[in-house]
């Protein structure tokens, strides 16, 4: 270096000055990296805490307590003129028999009030699963079986400890009576927690121990269906147009705009657009997948419309040209050549903003997904919830029991959310294509 | 398309008037350029990308059997001039061409025409290869596939071995046809372009500097490989080497900033130009 210093230094050489910064540097590089990693364990605990807390709630919901008793079938009771008519044996007082196996498995409870805390050990579902079981086959009919009935919530919270048997009676739910049943049954071997099969096949219910997710998550799955069988067709068909044969001009790129623009819209405005067009204007029943498909399927529009278009932009342009320059027609060369090997990341975003839309709740809110809806749907048409609304109106339910069956809930919307995005990971692996 | 005007526009300005030697002179076209037995005629050709000018009243003819070579600096405008033989140039948006081109006297640009059956005929050949991620057999079939070209599986396996013979490759891949075309060597997969863009029948090829991308003795084949296809087409090839013109062609065009400057027999131009530019160029002092 010949640069000559005014205060007569000796010229450095660039080595040193090199190795003078170089301890700043990595000093510099250092800090930066510690808190890049900071920042990943922060989120990292941050989202373990949060499936610790859902699966510590939510856990207990997958088994339900039952209570065994020797049920007799009386023929007098359900079947007084002996026809075995399966209309009267399903219109029959189930209610009666059990009240009677109770009696008799407690026979020292002779007063009003005992027998009634008696009764509201069990489900008020469990009738019917009686009722069921006669109508399978009439020949219980006359004879006594130990049968497992389904326990009340209340019981059911007690046998997982959410009720404290150690709290003065007057703070809990369960009395001492009750307490001193159970510990009978329990000394017994005739309570038990059994899996949870009526969680996953029936709709909500008032009641805890009734209520499931069969019917919200048919719901989801109709929508989710219908919802890609709109989107994806237009999505993609939207952004070939976009990208492949529309001019570039002041038109298309004010059209880019807004969709880019239409990605960031609340999903709630897409509820009310959802409510005044489609139920107002054009009468598509409300609280259907049908109806909830058309929102979903605004709202992922622009998440698909986007992925798509950056696929589209991917492929290499000597491919159209090779296509082109054989004679293929604009329209062959898209179809044969350029989707295919865009397709996955087409699929990758289009599963992207189905699994945004499984999630959503607020639009279906305004739509009327949020109605009381204990029937399994049928179709598109037949009213529906969803599971996260369902989560949410769980959420807001007061019993104990409700708590775990959020929670529970939860589990299984995040475990579908988490296979979808896997699927697309996986898709995009399986697929990426390698010039 | 990824070519903008913008970038089209850059590209061909990509020399300014400033790095010339010397100053203006003229630049109409120096030779003669008709031939005895022309199959593209091209008069007074314009083209534009936005309001730059990119070719500047080109006029040349592309004879039966010959190989025309074009050679010229960088954004001189050859690859644009070759795009519009085979209005390749349509998918750039904000290109526009006037003058006249014709195939077999039939104006390629006139309204009423197809460029699709015009691309049939008019085959194009990429400077970097191109082949489909497909299979090789693939590769070749897509053409005659699209046009309908045989009516038989077997047919379509004749027209296969056929074009990968035309084009040197069938010896080399005749094993693994249902192998990826992008799995072969830079130099097959050119020709594996090549075959694809003959399995079509055209009868004329364009060469968009086939060889830039390969080594000397992929080069050296495919070299070959367009003398023995000058039998069968018409052939105008762009290229960066003037070692590779003066082998492969019978006639070349020097091009510079637009302007079709010289065109002559490939001997004459290279031993005896008559313009100073194309002196300038083939001599080395600049481009």
């Amino acid at each position: 270096m010949s640069n000559s210093h005014a205060d007569g230094a000796p010229p450095k050489r660039t080595i040193d000055v090199v190795n003078a910064s170089l301890k700043r540097r990595y000093a510099r590089e250092r800090r930066f990296r510690l808190v890049g990693l900071t920042a990943v364990i922060l989120g990292l605990t941050f989202v373990g805490l949060l499936f610790a807390d859902i699966i510590a709630k939510g856990h207990t919901a997958f088994v339900q307590t039952y209570i065994q008793l020797p049920v007799t079938f009386e023929a007098e009771t359900l079947d007084p003129a002996g026809t075995r008519d399966p209309e009267t044996l399903a219109r029959a007082n189930y209610q009666a028999i059990i009240r009677d196996a109770l009696r008799s498995e407690f026979p020292d409870v002779t007063d009003r009030r005992g027998t009634r805390a008696l009764g509201s050990m069990i489900s008020v579902g469990a009738p019917s699963h009686l009722r069921d079981m006669v109508l399978a086959n009439p020949d219980l009919v006359g004879t006594t079986r130990e049968v497992w009935l389904l326990a009340d919530d209340d019981i059911d919270m007690l046998m997982k400890g959410h009720i404290n048997r150690d709290l003065p009676e007057s703070e809990r739910r369960v009395k001492d009576q009750t307490v001193g049943w159970i510990e009978q049954l329990e000394a017994q071997g005739r309570i038990e927690k059994r899996f949870n099969t009526i969680f996953f096949t029936t709709g909500t219910s008032r009641e805890p121990e009734l209520a499931g997710i069969a019917g919200a998550l048919m719901g989801s799955f109709y929508t989710l269906v219908l919802t890609l069988l709109i989107s994806f067709p237009i999505g993609v068909g939207a952004a070939l147009y976009l990208e492949e044969f529309a001019p570039k001009n002041r038109w298309t790129d004010l059209i880019e705009v807004n969709i880019n623009n239409l990605a960031a819209v609340p999903s709630i405005v897409f509820g009310l657009l959802g409510l005044a067009v489609f139920i107002a204007i054009f009468g598509v029943p409300r609280s259907t997948p049908l109806v909830a498909a058309l929102v979903l399927s605004l709202m992922t529009l622009p998440t698909i419309i986007i992925a798509s278009r950056a696929a589209l932009k991917s492929v290499p342009p000597s491919i159209r040209e090779a296509a082109l320059g054989v004679g293929a027609s604009p329209l062959q060369t898209q179809m044969h050549h350029v989707l295919p090997l865009a397709m996955p990341g087409m699929l990758t975003g289009t599963i992207i903003g189905m699994a945004q839309a499984l999630g959503e709740t607020a639009p279906l809110l305004m739509i009327g997904m949020i109605a009381f809806i204990v029937d399994i749907p049928s179709g598109f048409t037949s009213p529906t919830t969803v599971l996260p609304v369902q989560i949410f109106l769980w959420a807001d339910s007061p019993e104990r029991a409700f708590v775990e069956r959020t929670s529970a809930a939860i589990m299984v919307l995040l475990a579908f959310l988490i296979l979808m995005n896997l699927g697309a990971v996986l898709l995009r692996r399986r697929f990426e294509r390698r010039w | 398309m990824s070519t903008t005007v913008d970038e089209m526009a850059r590209r061909t300005g990509a020399m300014s008037s400033a790095e010339l030697a010397g100053g203006r002179e003229s630049r109409a076209t120096v030779g003669d350029v008709t031939c005895a037995n022309p199959r593209m005629v091209c008069r007074d050709v314009d083209v534009f990308y936005g309001s730059t000018q990119a070719i500047k009243g080109v006029s040349l003819d592309i004879g039966k059997n010959e190989v025309v070579s074009m050679i010229g600096p960088s954004g001189c405008g050859k690859s644009t001039f070759l795009r519009c033989l085979n209005r390749m140039n349509d998918t750039i948006d904000g290109c526009r061409v006037t003058g006249s081109i014709k195939l077999d006297g039939q104006d390629i640009y006139d309204k009423g025409l197809d460029p699709v059956p015009l691309r049939a005929q008019v085959g194009m050949v990429f400077q970097k290869p191109n082949p489909f991620p497909k299979s090789i057999y693939e590769n070749v079939a897509y053409g005659p596939r699209i046009h309908g070209l045989t009516n038989s599986k077997a047919e379509l396996d004749e027209v296969i071995e056929g074009s990968l013979q035309k084009a040197g490759l069938w010896n080399e891949v005749k094993d693994r046809l249902d192998k990826p075309g992008t799995g072969l060597s830079g130099g097959q997969q050119q020709r594996l372009c090549i075959a694809r863009t003959i399995a079509v029948s055209p009868e004329v090829i364009l060469m968009d500097e086939p060889c830039s991308a390969l080594d000397p003795i992929a080069t050296a084949i495919i070299e070959e490989l367009i003398d023995e296809l000058r039998a069968n087409y018409s052939i105008a090839i762009v290229t960066h080497s003037m070692q590779q013109a003066a082998r492969v062609s019978q006639r070349t065009a020097y091009f510079h900033l637009g302007d079709l400057i010289e065109v002559g027999e490939t001997n004459q131009v290279f031993t005896n130009p008559k313009h100073r530019l194309t002196e300038d160029y083939i001599t080395g002092r600049f481009g």
